[in-house]
């Protein structure tokens, strides 16, 4: 079980890194549509008994991560007519590189924490601490909108890796709130990108600065 | 039944600027209701505080509330004392306001100025009467907040905003060193209820710090000297009955304040008495020096408060050093003159505004040079500001006299003993004298260059007498001014009740106040002073002089003009000069050459010593500081992210154990 738990979170690692170094903006978003997929798949990996619980986060999950959310940025995508992320901060391969790095510092950080005797041997506190700074690194490094919303979705993967090592202990409500949040953050940012497009005629973050004060 | 009759005045007061607001702007009910509800409020709040301070028992109210401990209100001699100015000056000020500030003139703000008028009377009173650090502090701050509504009723003029947001500024300062004091009284003692303490409860180190943050907590709204940077601006911008509420009686919650907290610790060191003793000199000597460079006649009187400060601190001073020193004669002198300074000064000082305010009312300007001959077509007004200044400058028969003297007779008996209490009073006997003097030459000043002379501009040649509603207020004011200046042994059993609360020990025998000041010679002399300029006056009037009439000052020319009369800066020129190193004043002087010169000008300003001089050069100087950090507020996100990134790694690293990581690293 353990084994192919790790399989799982290495493949949600290598798909942390293929985000990071794709420039089609829709090649990404089906990365992490796939991963919301992958991430449906932890609980029943981690849960040999499946409860009722654990059963109705995974189906929320799934079908929020994998369907409605990569279903709201493709038409965003599709409003907005964009496809390729101009010239982020750095480029693709140092963004890689970072994101190695990043891995790198969750691994030897996570071995360092005092965790329960059930999650010593698995990936689940390195991945999740990975996913975020990878989630981080997107939101750092790219300069449209809509990246940053994929870096946002990214992020919030990571947390709720994490929540998996305590799916049994947290009430649903809080799970299905944490999956309610993101779902709104999402909606709402995709209808403020249409709008940043019309009034700046571009998506480019950087065009915000002159909202300042 | 006496403090049931004042927390209904003070709900009273709070409400009655309410139906206003739901009155339209233009309707004029809405301020005769309120005025007529502070009326009200006023009656019953005199009513209780008058039963108040003659009651044994002192009633006190809980809340069935946990966090409000087991006192919440109460009402003693003191507190009662406190609130006879509060629920006066409401009162009056709010009738004063139907003419002076009325909805007809003003559509647009007075509604706001009834709402808070009553708000700032309600916390006042609330605050007089509070046993509880949490009651104390909410009238506080209603207070405060509702000054500053009340400072910024024009908000639509930059001198008015500044002016509030200074005084803003000031007054949080002070609400947050109070809570930091209540914060440690809680913990020394264990609850936040104010009652006295036994005088081994509390470390000295502790009583210092309390009482360093309560003088800078109460001293910032006293308006003590080097404290007293909002005041000017917030007196002179906001409109004058406000100005008379809050020199005549918000700055005494200042001195209720300080007054309360000293009777909360009963063994004082002698230091407190001689530092406060020494405060006061200063403020009332700097405040009466710096009054007498102003050219602006509400910042004038506000400066005048400051010196006033500085002789009610003088006495308080007394009072805890005979505390320390345990002199009971001290204690009665130097408290009665501060408390009875207390009430005159929010007698003759709102006065003063008031009278200042029918002057603004009447000719649109508080510059003094712009003004002059007022008392020919203001005589109600010129009379009324004459018996106002009498009063301030401490001459008898008026009741600042009364009060000074209680001062001067406990100075100068403290003068007589040896050590520390000696040689600080030595200093600051001659200064009470000096201020006094002082004093007189400013009002000498602003009543010769505003209602004497002839008139410098047009409008004050076609200035008229201020209405009914507004003459009446002074009137009261006057009449109470008067009655404690002429038959001060009434006052005997209030100030002795007043007295009897802050002595604590009950077993020492207090003096009466009237033992230890002759007040039936002080009648005496007041009478004899009045019958004999009532003679006077009958035997000019009866001798019939030839009557000519001139302008007042024609330096021997044919055809004078009124702009060769004194002004307000030559009046004072030679006491500024005198007072050049502190004062500073900014002089403007035109450069005039040849025979026939053109027409120039000169004029002098003398400008704060805090706020202009060491305040805003300061805070302009942080400002450029602090603008260093702005090149990281650049309204990038991505960047934002980014510091969010480092803050999380930073914190995380703190879990890693490097050193032992890297001792690992090399032994291998």
């Amino acid at each position: 079980m353990t084994n192919l738990l790790n399989a799982v979170l290495v493949l949600l690692l290598v798909m942390n890194l293929a985000a990071l170094g794709t420039s089609r903006i829709l090649a990404v978003t089906h990365i992490v549509a796939a991963q919301g997929v992958l991430l449906g798949l932890i609980p029943l990996l981690v849960h040999e008994h499946l409860s009722i619980t654990v059963a109705l986060t995974v189906i929320a999950a799934v079908f929020i991560k994998a369907v409605v959310i990569p279903a709201i940025i493709i038409r965003a995508l599709r409003d907005a007519q964009i496809k390729r992320e101009v010239q982020p901060l750095i480029g693709l391969l140092p963004s890689i590189i970072l994101g190695a790095i990043a891995t790198a510092f969750a691994l030897l950080f996570a071995g360092q924490l005092p965790l329960a005797e059930d999650h010593e041997g698995t990936l689940i506190v390195p991945t999740a601490i990975s996913t975020v700074f990878v989630g981080f690194i997107f939101l750092v490094t790219r300069y449209k909108a809509i990246s940053q919303v994929i870096g946002y979705l990214i992020l919030e993967n990571g947390i709720f890796i994490f929540g998996m090592l305590l799916i049994e202990a947290m009430p649903l409500v809080v799970e299905l709130g944490v999956l309610l949040d993101l779902f709104v953050g999402i909606f709402v940012a995709c209808i403020i990108i249409n709008h940043i497009n019309q009034a700046f005629s571009s998506m480019d973050t950087r065009k915000l600065v002159s909202l300042k004060e | 039944m006496s403090l049931s009759l004042i927390l209904i005045a003070i709900g009273l007061a709070a409400a009655s600027g309410l139906p206003g607001l739901g009155l339209s702007r233009s309707s004029v009910w809405g301020q005769r209701l309120s005025a007529g509800f502070m009326a009200l409020a006023a009656i019953l709040g005199l009513s209780g505080a008058a039963a108040g301070l003659f009651t044994q028992h002192n009633p006190i109210i809980n809340f069935p509330w946990q966090a409000a401990g087991h006192s919440f209100v109460g009402l003693d001699a003191l507190s009662a004392f406190f609130l006879f100015p509060i629920f006066l000056m409401g009162g009056l000020g709010a009738i004063y306001s139907l003419g002076y500030w009325s909805q007809r003139q003003y559509p647009h703000n007075g509604r706001k100025l009834r709402l808070f008028w009553g708000l700032l009377t309600a916390g006042m009173a609330l605050l007089v009467i509070s046993r509880h650090a949490m009651a104390f502090l909410f009238g506080w701050e209603v207070m405060a907040l509702a000054a500053f509504f009340l400072v910024v009723t024009e908000d639509e003029k930059p001198e008015c905003c500044q002016a509030g947001w200074i005084y803003l500024i000031a007054t949080h300062i002070g609400t947050l060193t109070l809570f930091g004091m209540f914060a440690l009284w809680r913990w020394v003692t264990g609850s936040y209820t104010l009652t006295p303490v036994a005088h081994d409860a509390i470390s000295l180190p502790v009583m210092n710090i309390m009482f360093l943050m309560a003088l800078v907590g109460f001293g910032l709204k006293a308006g003590l000297m080097p404290l007293h940077f909002w005041l000017p601006g917030a007196h002179a911008n906001a409109p004058s009955h406000v100005s008379a509420m809050l020199s005549g009686v918000v700055l005494k919650m200042g001195i209720y304040g300080l007054v309360r907290f000293l009777w909360l610790l009963s063994d004082p060191p002698a230091v407190w008495g001689g530092l406060i003793l020494l405060l006061g000199a200063v403020s009332g000597l700097l405040g009466v020096v710096f009054a007498i460079g102003q050219h602006d006649l509400k910042r004038l009187l506000a400066y005048h408060s400051v010196e006033n400060i500085g002789i009610i601190l003088m006495g308080l001073g007394l009072a805890m050093l005979g505390r320390s020193l345990d002199r009971p004669e001290w204690v009665v002198l130097g408290l009665a003159g501060c408390l009875l300074h207390v009430w005159n000064h929010s007698l003759f000082k709102s006065l003063l505004f008031l009278c200042a305010g029918s002057v603004v009312h009447s000719t649109h300007t508080r510059r003094i040079d712009q003004l002059g001959g007022l008392a020919k077509t203001m005589p109600w007004t010129a009379a009324m500001f004459l018996v106002g200044a009498i009063a301030i400058c401490g001459l008898p028969p008026l009741n600042g006299f009364i009060s000074e003297l209680f001062v001067y007779l406990g100075l100068m008996g403290a003068m007589t003993s040896n050590g520390l209490a000696g040689s600080a009073v030595v200093i600051v006997a001659p200064v009470l004298a000096m201020i006094g003097a002082l004093a007189v030459a400013c009002f000498v000043k602003v009543y010769g260059v505003v209602f004497l002379g002839s008139p410098r501009t047009a409008s004050a040649m076609h200035s008229s007498e201020a209405p009914a509603s507004m003459r009446w207020p002074m009137g009261v004011l006057a009449v109470c001014c008067a009655v404690i200046g002429i038959v001060p042994i009434v006052l005997t059993p209030i100030l002795d009740s007043a007295i009897a609360v802050w002595m604590l020990d009950s077993d020492i025998m207090s003096p009466s106040v009237c033992m230890a000041a002759p007040l039936e010679a002080v009648s005496v002399l007041a009478i004899v002073l009045i019958a004999l300029f009532a003679v006077l006056s009958l035997v000019l009037r009866l001798r019939h002089y030839p009557l000519r009439s001139t302008v007042t000052w024609d330096c021997g020319y044919a055809a004078p003009t009124s702009r060769i009369q004194y002004t307000a800066s030559s009046l004072a020129q030679m006491i500024v000069t005198l007072f050049n190193w502190v004062l500073r004043p900014g002089m403007h002087r035109p450069h005039i050459e040849g025979v026939f010169p053109h027409a120039a000008q000169m004029h002098s300003h003398v400008d704060d010593a805090v706020l202009d001089k060491l305040l805003l050069p300061f805070g302009s100087r942080i400002e450029k500081w602090f603008g260093w950090f702005r090149r990281f507020q650049h309204g990038m996100i991505q960047q934002y992210v980014l510091y969010i990134l480092i803050a999380v790694i930073l914190m995380l690293s703190t879990l890693i154990p490097f050193e032992e990581f890297i001792t690992r690293l090399f032994a291998r």
